[in-house]
Order: C-alpha cells, then sequence, then structure tokens
C-alpha cells in the first residue's frame, strides 16, 4: 500500500474545505465545507495509524473515532445556530449577520423590564 | 500498484471529485447529496486502509446522521429548488487560499513519504478498537460523552427562545440580589 496516495487525497479535500469556508455565504453549506475539512483531518490520522509505529497500537483510528464524535456535537450546535439565525433574519447569509448589534435589544421584547434599566438599578443599589 | 493501490486512487479520486462538487455547486440539495458520495468514498478508503470500525461509524454517524440533519436545514431554512446564484461571495482570495493550503499541504506529504509501500497492519476491527478505547482511552472518552451531552443541552437552549429569555431574566435579577447582601 502506497501511504502517499490517501496523504494526497487527504490534502486536496482540505483544500476544498478551505475554500468552501471562504466562498460560500450560505451558512449550511460553510458547514458542509468544515465537515469536508474535518474528514481530511480523519483520513490523516487513519492512514497515519497505517505507517507510524505508534507505542499503543491503533491510536490514529481511536482518534478518528474521537474526531468523528466530535463532528457530531459540532454539527448538532452548529445547526440549532443557524435555524435561530434564520428564525430571527428570514436569511442565512454568513455576510448579513451584524457582528456589532447590542445583546439586549433582544431581550427587551418580551415586555418585562426593559433590560437597559438593569445595570442602573444595579447601580443604584451598590 | 497493488489492488490496494488502484482502489485508494479510485476512491480517492471519487472523494476529491465530489468534494469539488459539494463547493461548487449551485443547487443547495445537491451540495448535500455529493457530500454523501464524498463520505461514502471515504468511508471505502477507511475498508481499504483496514480500519473496519471507523468506516463502519463514519456510514453509521455521518452518511446517516450528520447529512440527514444537514438536509433538514436545508428544507428548513427554505432553500430554493432550483439552482441559486447567491450562494458564493466574489473573489479569488478563496481559491487561493484553499489551492494554497490543499497542494502546499499535497507537497509536504509527496516529499515526505515519496513512492514508498507500507504492509497494512492488523485490521482495527471492533474489539481491537474496543481494548484500545476502554483501556488506554477510558478518559478522553467519557470526557466526549460530557461533551456530548453540552452540545445536546446547547442545542436546546438555543433553538428553544423561550429558555434562553427565562434565563436572561434571573442573570439580571441575580446581580441585583448579590447588591443587596452586603
Amino acid at each position: 500500500m502506497r501511504p502517499v496516495i490517501p496523504y494526497v487525497t487527504a490534502a486536496l479535500l482540505f483544500g476544498l474545505g478551505v475554500y468552501g469556508v471562504l466562498r460560500r455565504r450560505n451558512a449550511v453549506l460553510v458547514l458542509m465545507a468544515v465537515e469536508l475539512m474535518l474528514n481530511a483531518v480523519n483520513l490523516v490520522l487513519v492512514t497515519a495509524d497505517t505507517t507510524v509505529k505508534a507505542v499503543l497500537p491503533h491510536s490514529g483510528q481511536v482518534f478518528a473515532l474521537f474526531v468523528i464524535v466530535l463532528a457530531a456535537a459540532e454539527i448538532g450546535v452548529g445547526l440549532a445556530i443557524v435555524l435561530q439565525l434564520y428564525r430571527l433574519r428570514a436569511s442565512v447569509t454568513v455576510d448579513d449577520v451584524p457582528l456589532d448589534e447590542p445583546a439586549p435589544a433582544v431581550a427587551v421584547a418580551p415586555g418585562g423590564l426593559p433590560t437597559p434599566e438593569a445595570p442602573g438599578t444595579e447601580g443604584a443599589v451598590r | 500498484m497493488t489492488g490496494a493501490d488502484v482502489l485508494l486512487l479510485a476512491l480517492g479520486a471519487v472523494a476529491v471529485g465530489a468534494g469539488a462538487l459539494v463547493v461548487a455547486t449551485r443547487h443547495l440539495v445537491r451540495a448535500g447529496l455529493w457530500l454523501v458520495v464524498c463520505l461514502g468514498a471515504l468511508a471505502g478508503d477507511y475498508l481499504v486502509l483496514t480500519a473496519e470500525l471507523v468506516a463502519w461509524v463514519q456510514v453509521l454517524i455521518y452518511v446517516g446522521a450528520v447529512v440527514v440533519l444537514l438536509l433538514f436545514a436545508v428544507m428548513l431554512t427554505r432553500a430554493p429548488i432550483g439552482p441559486s446564484d447567491d450562494l458564493d461571495r466574489p473573489g479569488w482570495a478563496a481559491a487561493l487560499v484553499g489551492a494554497g493550503s490543499g497542494l502546499g499541504l499535497a507537497v509536504l506529504l509527496i516529499d515526505a513519504f515519496r513512492w514508498s509501500r507500507v504492509d497494512l497492519p492488523a485490521a482495527g476491527t471492533a474489539e481491537r478498537l474496543g481494548e484500545q478505547l476502554f483501556r488506554s482511552w477510558v478518559l478522553p472518552f467519557e470526557v466526549l460523552s460530557v461533551l456530548l451531552l453540552a452540545a445536546l443541552v446547547g442545542a436546546i437552549v438555543l433553538s428553544r427562545p423561550d429558555i434562553g429569555r427565562r434565563s436572561t431574566d434571573t442573570s439580571a435579577a441575580q446581580p441585583a440580589d448579590e447588591g443587596r447582601r452586603p
């Protein structure tokens, strides 16, 4: 088995993932490109398991399993964030996300105490 | 070139081609379906590399769960059926960085391994991998289960706006209580 073949495959897949993350505007497509990068890392780990003689056997495959679990957790939280973004803005375009919006603007809506007053009262009590 | 090399070459070509279509297609749903092809070819790669358990976990979790979740997200965000023109942002910077990192890593790995050949090790069956997992890697394994629980709770809290609202009210009330005590 020539290990250079899966290694080069993994390198090209990682490059494609980087390209997709930087190029895509749709948040779901960005997550798909992240999955490509994670899979490239998995392929490197599994291939390294065959080429590197480690103290513990099959360490690379165990790490690949860990990365798969991490990717599952990442995709769950990531999709929750994407769906919340769609509920707030009716679009999942990552370019349109305002990064400097004040956070209390969301909390004012329910109709209780307006959040901006909270720091003021706290300061008055002290 | 042995049979394993030919299989690795073919599956690698399928994986890279499908990956290129994932990041290049203008249909949202087709990107998810090409991702299935790419991940399936990678699972075949793992099988050739004798990582049996990883291959089946890949099919179960990636093709079975992650891609289905992604397709659900595509549908829940009202993705158009036909081709959409606003999926990409213009610019050569992405192509430059992507090609640079991919080809740079490829050159690095080719330089490191040349055309050397190694013998395939003993197959990574569930028995051998489980032995390693529960003997040498127990602590990371248990920490991962805590991380999965945290991700589960986090996803629920994120997708339920009422939970988040209540927690902001309590967090606003707590500092006031602490202020009254002294």
